[in-house]
């Protein structure tokens, strides 16, 4: 009973967070200095993980199918199953995954040891509103560098399965991308972007705010000096975790199924 | 004429999970008068600071300020008044990203539209009130206990509050500081004319920065007096036992 109370808690703060953080958005010009410094910091600072992650999992994809495909003759099928799993699933969702563990843990023991430090109550006292200066930068911060790095990751990924089914599969590189191009641009239906590209977007947009909410709900909730801060930021990763991966489930019937 | 009431607890009762903190707190303080606190540890010292400011509610009783209930006003209301009061808190509570002029400048940087310049020109000299005017490009991390305290005094006074709210200013400070902020604090209340209310441990900052005592024990204020002097003097049994039954009456 109690789980399920401190779940109703949770999740009642953090949509409340949400709503006001969405309602003062009109604080972003005025927090643009700061937007900047997260958005470096949630760009560039994991930039060398998404790159790698992003490179050894198109190449490990391509292999995977490339053994299967090769049976059969199919190899030169490699490109397009890499360039869609990249771009709909794997770009956004390890992109997401990488953000929650590196810049989320981090936003959650930032806030946390503020609450814990008596820096929230200071900002309160000094009639510091706490959404718009520190929920509002992080959650436009994250929302437009997810889809950033998840361009990359979708990229580098591709870039890395090429590599694998030319070296190994022997599969010309030049048929490889073309098989992956054609694969992705026959799909475009919204200015000019492929379908499977601006869905892997939005999603990775939508995974961004959750990150930052929950990141920034779990700190702000945290409470017992280190131990809280540390409860805190385990929190942050694992329920941004597991809310990337429902809400990946809904967003992907909505944009394909329904 | 008695100067009017600034502050004043009616019966307030508070708990956190069950356990009682302020067991029917009464309590006032007049305009320009600065009142100590002691008491035990966990005895509601500082949370009877946060029921002034707003941070925490009273589960009983009222708490007015200027006349004003604190737990009816809006948020509207509760910041207006918070802008006229500063809060010192015991680690300085300083955001540890800023820089300290940028700590200090913040309530006027979010809360004013003064130009840079003139943030700028009443930063530098509220850090030079305290003593600092060269610290403010180093960040919190740079400095030591003693500074930090100073910034949180600084930024506390950066909006010229009427009404100043210090949680124990002395703790964690070599007697040379403490003694120094202990003036400062005295200084303030002379020159500026602001209410204080100061919750602290240490017998020689009550005894300087005082005007009247209240010690506080479960919840209650168990003594009430006129001055330090008669604070001190107090045979009150339980006021012996926290001093020290060895403790004489002059050594305090």
């Amino acid at each position: 009973m109690s789980f399920l109370r401190q779940f109703l808690e949770n999740t009642g703060f953090l949509f409340s967070l949400l709503f006001k953080a969405l309602t003062r958005l009109d604080a972003v010009p005025r927090r643009r200095r700061m937007i900047a410094y997260h958005m470096y910091n949630g760009g560039i600072g994991v930039l060398h993980v998404v790159l790698l992650v992003g490179l050894f999992m198109g190449m490990i994809v391509a292999l995977q199918t490339g053994i299967e495909l090769s049976r059969i003759g199919q190899q030169d099928q490699i490109g397009i199953i890499v360039a869609i799993s990249m771009a709909r699933e794997m770009g956004p969702f390890i992109t997401a995954t990488i953000l929650s563990a590196t810049v989320g843990s981090a936003v959650a023991a930032e806030i946390g040891t503020m609450a814990v430090s008596e820096e929230l109550a200071a900002l309160e006292v000094m009639s510091v509103d706490r959404v718009r200066y520190l929920v509002v930068p992080r959650l436009v911060a994250l929302a437009v560098m997810c889809p950033v790095l998840t361009v990359i990751c979708d990229t580098i990924g591709i870039l890395g399965g090429g590599f694998v089914a030319s070296s190994q599969l022997h599969v010309g590189y030049q048929l490889y991308m073309d098989s992956a191009l054609d694969a992705l641009l026959p799909t475009a239906e919204l200015i000019g972007i492929p379908k499977d590209v601006y869905a892997g977007l939005l999603k990775s947009f939508v995974f961004g705010v959750i990150i930052a909410a929950i990141s920034c709900a779990q700190g702000l909730r945290a409470t017992g000096g280190a131990l809280g801060v540390g409860h805190a930021t385990r929190g942050a990763v694992r329920d941004s975790i597991i809310a990337i991966i429902i809400s990946n489930y809904f967003m992907t019937w909505a944009m394909y199924q329904a | 004429m008695q100067d009017p009431t600034v502050i004043r607890f009616e019966d307030v009762h508070k708990a956190y999970g069950g356990v009682s903190v302020l067991d029917g707190l009464s309590l006032e303080v007049r305009r320009g008068r600065t009142l100590g606190i002691m008491g035990p540890s966990g005895t509601g010292k500082s949370v009877t600071l946060r029921h002034i400011i707003g941070l925490t509610r009273a589960d009983a009783g009222r708490v007015l300020v200027e006349d004003r209930d604190v737990a009816t006003l809006t948020r509207k209301q509760l910041r207006e008044l918070r802008r006229r009061m500063g809060y010192v808190f015991q680690e300085g509570a300083l955001i540890n990203w800023l820089s300290i002029a940028e700590n200090v400048a913040l309530p006027l940087r979010e809360n004013t539209s003064l130009s840079e310049e003139e943030i700028s020109e009443r930063v530098q000299a509220k850090l030079e009130l305290v003593h600092i005017g060269d610290t403010g490009s180093k960040m919190p991390s740079e400095i030591s206990g003693g500074m930090r305290k100073r910034v949180g005094l600084a930024r506390a006074l950066i909006t010229d509050p009427e009404l100043i709210l210090y949680d124990e200013p002395n703790a964690g400070l070599d007697p040379e500081i403490a003694r120094s902020i202990n003036r400062q604090i005295r200084e303030l209340s002379e020159e500026l004319d602001v209410t204080a209310i100061v919750v602290e441990h240490r017998i020689d900052c009550i005894r300087a920065v005082a005007d009247e005592v209240i010690f506080l024990d479960e919840g209650r204020a168990l003594v009430h007096a006129a001055s330090p002097e008669e604070f001190f003097q107090s045979e009150h049994p339980r006021l012996l036992r926290f001093f020290g039954e060895a403790e004489t009456k002059e050594n305090l």
